[in-house]
């Protein structure tokens, strides 16, 4: 009796021991799952802090004498003159105007803060109205990448500002006035790369991910659903069978970059194909989804019940028919969100294409399957590679851009599982 | 035609000869008294007709297209005169570019010797001849094979079993692609790495200590041999690993056990999309946070420490390979903590445990070879990753256990060795391969394990 009752007590000694275990072991838990969280949270604001800027773009709006005299020029009809004459030099002498305490001899500081490129568009828009010459007009340009830079960060001490402090004097009041603005990055959608930050943009590798991913759709989903349709419901028990499911499920978790490799070696050595073109990228990233689609396919297919089947076969239908009319429909749903799964992955894919060569700097917004292209990953990749800071602003933009589109698929697939999967 | 419009081409025949047959089956039908005297329905023998036309002509154009490139390159590079002729591959895929150069218009004629403009000239002719015989061939083969096939209708035919069984042997070829996807990879390796020991030697390349594939442009330059010792990548990738693996694992772990024992149902649905988030960002973003935002604090924060740590420090990288693999370690843990029969929780704590201790005495050893099997998985994808080390990890081959030094790895070799001008028989392109081939065998090991594991375990249960 007394050897029960010190046995009861040491249990009840030890209760509170016990439950500080069983609390500690609790916040074990609960400090795990924050730490995931706040990883997540913090990547994103990392992410959107570093890119947010990259969004606005900085312009000059400037009253433009299209002097004839001064820009070498009397016919802007003229090809050739238009070639030979001088863009730059109404630009500088319309911002000085601007900027009353600039003399001519600050001519040079001043036409720092105009874009390169702002002569091109100042010709672009000559020629597409020769009638302008010798008159004076409002035109909005791009201002100088490191104006941009000074205009979003000034004061924030990650960015070096390389203007002088003449110029940001000149920019502070040029800002006051209203000449110097920010405003939505429009170019930043509609260019392809550039070595200007403030000219680069993503078109071109969206539309060589969109290229891609076309090439990736079109032939892993039909041959996706295609096996998983033969080895749920054709394949016999045998070797054979189970080689080629020992083979999809290793594939599965072969590291990209071998499919790189397996691309660079087949595709481009052994047949020829030209090196960084979508037709390429979408044929490596189409053997890297296989798997994953033949899996949630072949999953799709087994929730269908047997009652189906057996009510049709029951009524005189073949295998084939079965399967085609009666299973296909049913799995459609599911197999669908596994592939919209799958293309969201390739998608996101870098390190393959970096070894087909899909990593060239390409300013041209690619054309068709056979034209070089980049992709939107691979984008991220060359900018945050750059020792300009524009350009790492550029590659959190285009981060955000890039996971804009793989949540809403993933968000399209969940939905799609919600809406249309049955349960049986 | 471009490739891709006659694809379209021959679809649209296909559909055409679907429409023939069609009405050919049903003309063949009616003097017999209707379509119930044939022996499948019309829709079938319009089907055989398609496939006829359209599975050929497919074959015939994926095989031209497939072929053609290397064709022309061997008739091209025949061409030439003979002193010109490439004596090794290397010299000849550099002509090749600069021939392709010249063609496309990216390098003036001008600039280049006589023979190379020749070559361009007829690369472009045939090019251009290439693509008139294939347009040709495809088109004749689709429109004889489906006037085959429309011809050869008759009543008699079983269309439907006909059609059936092609779409059977199709459906067949597409699952066997998987097996064809996996001997690509070992003979694309496997080759590449067996002329890579020709040049190298086994005991080198194993056992050698030091890394530096840079060799010399000319062969007269000093340090021309560049060194092929995989130990220092081999250890780098491990250390990167193992650091990920130190990060990922209790993370994963311990909130795999928290939502599945623990949180109510409301959190699982918030907490359990959230973590799987991490899964779905792309690795490239990864390698930017790693190198941008996290390597710059961590050297940072050594330095405020007085400890020296490289700006791109081993840590940074398999920290941030950890957060993405969280992910992997918690989804799999939780389906196999899930998969423990509730009979033994239910025993433990009619027992008067906790359930802490059920979770560690009783749960945990019982579902232990599966996670086992999830961690090995998680490690595989961690030594195949590729874009968060290429970032955030260095080129500079040290044999260092420190996690504050650079390290590199094979994947940013296998990356760095193949991006950018190549030479296909240079032992520094081969090197590239050979690595792959070890990557491959390490992380196929690995699966096979961890599958052979995971499912071993879930026979116990069922």
């Amino acid at each position: 009796m007394t050897d029960q009752r010190s046995q009861a007590e040491i249990v009840r000694q030890s209760l509170k021991q016990r439950y500080r275990k069983e609390r500690r072991f609790r916040a074990y838990g609960i400090a795990a799952i924050a730490v995931a969280l706040a990883a997540l949270v913090i990547l994103f604001a990392d992410i959107i802090g570093k890119g947010y800027a990259g969004f606005m773009k900085t312009t000059l709006t400037l009253d433009v004498q299209l002097d004839g005299e001064m820009m070498y020029l009397d016919d802007a009809s003229d090809e050739r003159q238009l070639k030979m004459a001088d863009f730059v030099e109404p630009l500088v002498q319309a911002l000085i105007k601007e900027v009353p305490s600039a003399t001519e001899s600050d001519r040079d500081a001043v036409r720092d803060l105009i874009n390169p490129y702002a002569s091109v568009t100042l010709r672009d828009a000559l020629k597409a109205n020769p009638e302008w010459l010798n008159t004076t007009r409002t035109m909005t340009f791009l201002a100088h990448t490191d104006v941009d830079v000074y205009v979003k960060h000034a004061g924030d001490e990650a960015y070096s500002i390389k203007l002088s402090e003449q110029q940001q004097a000149w920019v502070d009041q040029l800002q006051e006035q209203g000449v110097v603005e920010t405003s939505f990055n429009d170019v930043f959608f509609e260019n392809g790369d550039s070595r200007d930050p403030s000219k680069a943009g993503i078109l071109g590798a969206v539309v060589g991910s969109l290229l891609t991913m076309f090439v990736t759709l079109i032939l892993s989903f039909p041959i996706g659903v295609a096996a998983a349709i033969y080895l749920e419901e054709f394949a016999p028990q045998n070797k054979l069978t189970d080689f080629i499911e020992v083979n999809i499920n290793n594939l599965a978790a072969v590291p990209s970059i071998i499919f790189g490799l397996l691309g660079l070696a087949v595709f481009i050595n052994l047949f020829g194909m030209p090196r960084s073109v979508p037709v390429v990228g979408g044929l490596v990233l189409t053997l890297m989804t296989l798997p994953t689609i033949i899996i949630s396919s072949r999953a799709a297919i087994k929730s269908v019940p047997p009652s189906i089947r057996e009510a049709a076969e029951g009524i005189g239908a073949s295998k084939m028919q079965v399967v085609l009319h009666h299973v296909l429909p049913l799995a459609m749903p599911g197999m669908l969100t596994g592939s919209i799964i799958g293309m969201a992955q390739a998608l996101g894919e870098t390190a393959p294409l970096l070894l087909i060569g899909m990593v060239a700097f390409i300013v041209d917004v690619p054309d068709g399957f056979f034209d070089s292209a980049t992709v939107l990953p691979v984008q991220v990749f060359l900018w945050a590679g750059s020792p300009e800071l524009a350009f790492i602003e550029r590659a959190s933009a285009a981060i955000m851009v890039l996971l804009t589109f793989l949540i809403s698929m993933n968000a399209l697939a969940i939905w799609m599982r919600k809406r249309l999967e049955r349960r049986w | 035609m471009q490739p891709a419009n006659l694809l379209l081409l021959t679809l649209v025949l296909a559909v055409v000869a679907y429409g023939l047959g069609y009405a050919r089956s049903r003309a063949l039908a009616m003097p017999l008294g209707g379509i119930r005297h044939l022996k499948s329905l019309p829709f079938y023998y319009g089907a055989r007709a398609a496939l006829w036309c359209g599975i050929p002509a497919l074959v015939v154009l994926a095989l031209w297209a497939a072929f053609q490139g290397k064709v022309i390159q061997v008739l091209v590079i025949g061409s030439l005169p003979p002193e010109m002729i490439p004596a090794d591959e290397g010299s000849a895929s550099l002509l090749l570019s600069k021939i392709s150069n010249v063609a496309s218009g990216a390098l003036p004629p001008g600039f280049v010797e006589a023979p190379i403009v020749e070559a361009a000239e007829r690369l472009k002719a045939l090019r251009g001849q290439s693509r008139m015989l294939m347009t040709a061939l495809v088109i004749s083969v689709a429109v004889l094979a489906g006037f085959l096939g429309w011809l050869r209708i008759r009543p008699r035919i079983n269309a439907r079993e006909q059609v059936e069984s092609i779409l059977k042997w199709l459906f067949f070829a597409c699952a066997a692609l998987a097996i064809l996807t996996t001997l690509g990879i070992i003979f694309s390796v496997a080759f590449e790495t067996f002329r890579f020991f020709e040049k190298i030697s086994f005991i080198e390349f194993f056992f050698g200590t030091s890394w530096s594939p840079q060799t010399a442009l000319r062969a007269d330059q000093v340090a021309a041999e560049g060194a092929f010792g995989m130990i220092p990548l081999f250890t780098g990738t491990l250390l990167i690993s193992a650091i990920a693996m130190l990060v990922a694992v209790p993370v994963g772990l311990l909130s795999a056990i928290y939502l599945s024992e623990y949180a109510n149902k409301r959190v699982r649905s918030v907490v359990k999309p959230l973590l799987e988030m991490l899964a779905g960002i792309p690795t490239v973003v990864y390698g930017f946070f790693a190198a941008l935002t996290v390597a710059p604090f961590i050297s940072d924060l050594a330095a405020s420490l007085g400890i020296e740590a490289s700006s791109q420090s081993a840590l940074a990288a398999g920290g941030v390979m950890g957060i993405m693999i969280i992910p992997f370690v918690s989804s799999l843990s939780d389906d196999v903590i899930n998969a423990v029969p509730q009979s033994l929780r239910d025993g433990s704590l009619a027992l008067g445990a906790t359930q802490s201790e059920t979770m560690k005495k009783v749960i945990f050893p019982a579902a232990l070879p599966g996670i086992m099997g999830g961690i090995l998985l998680a490690a595989s994808r961690a030594i195949g990753e590729t874009m968060i080390v290429v970032m955030a990890a260095g080129l500079a081959a040290n044999l260092t256990a420190n996690p504050l030094e650079t390290v590199t790895t094979v994947t940013v070799q296998i990356v760095t060795l193949l991006t950018g001008d190549q030479e296909f028989d240079s032992a520094k392109t081969l090197a590239a391969f050979a690595l792959g081939a070890m990557l491959f065998l390490a992380t196929l090991l690995l699966n096979v394990i961890a599958l052979k594991i995971v499912r071993k375990y879930r026979e116990q249960y069922d």
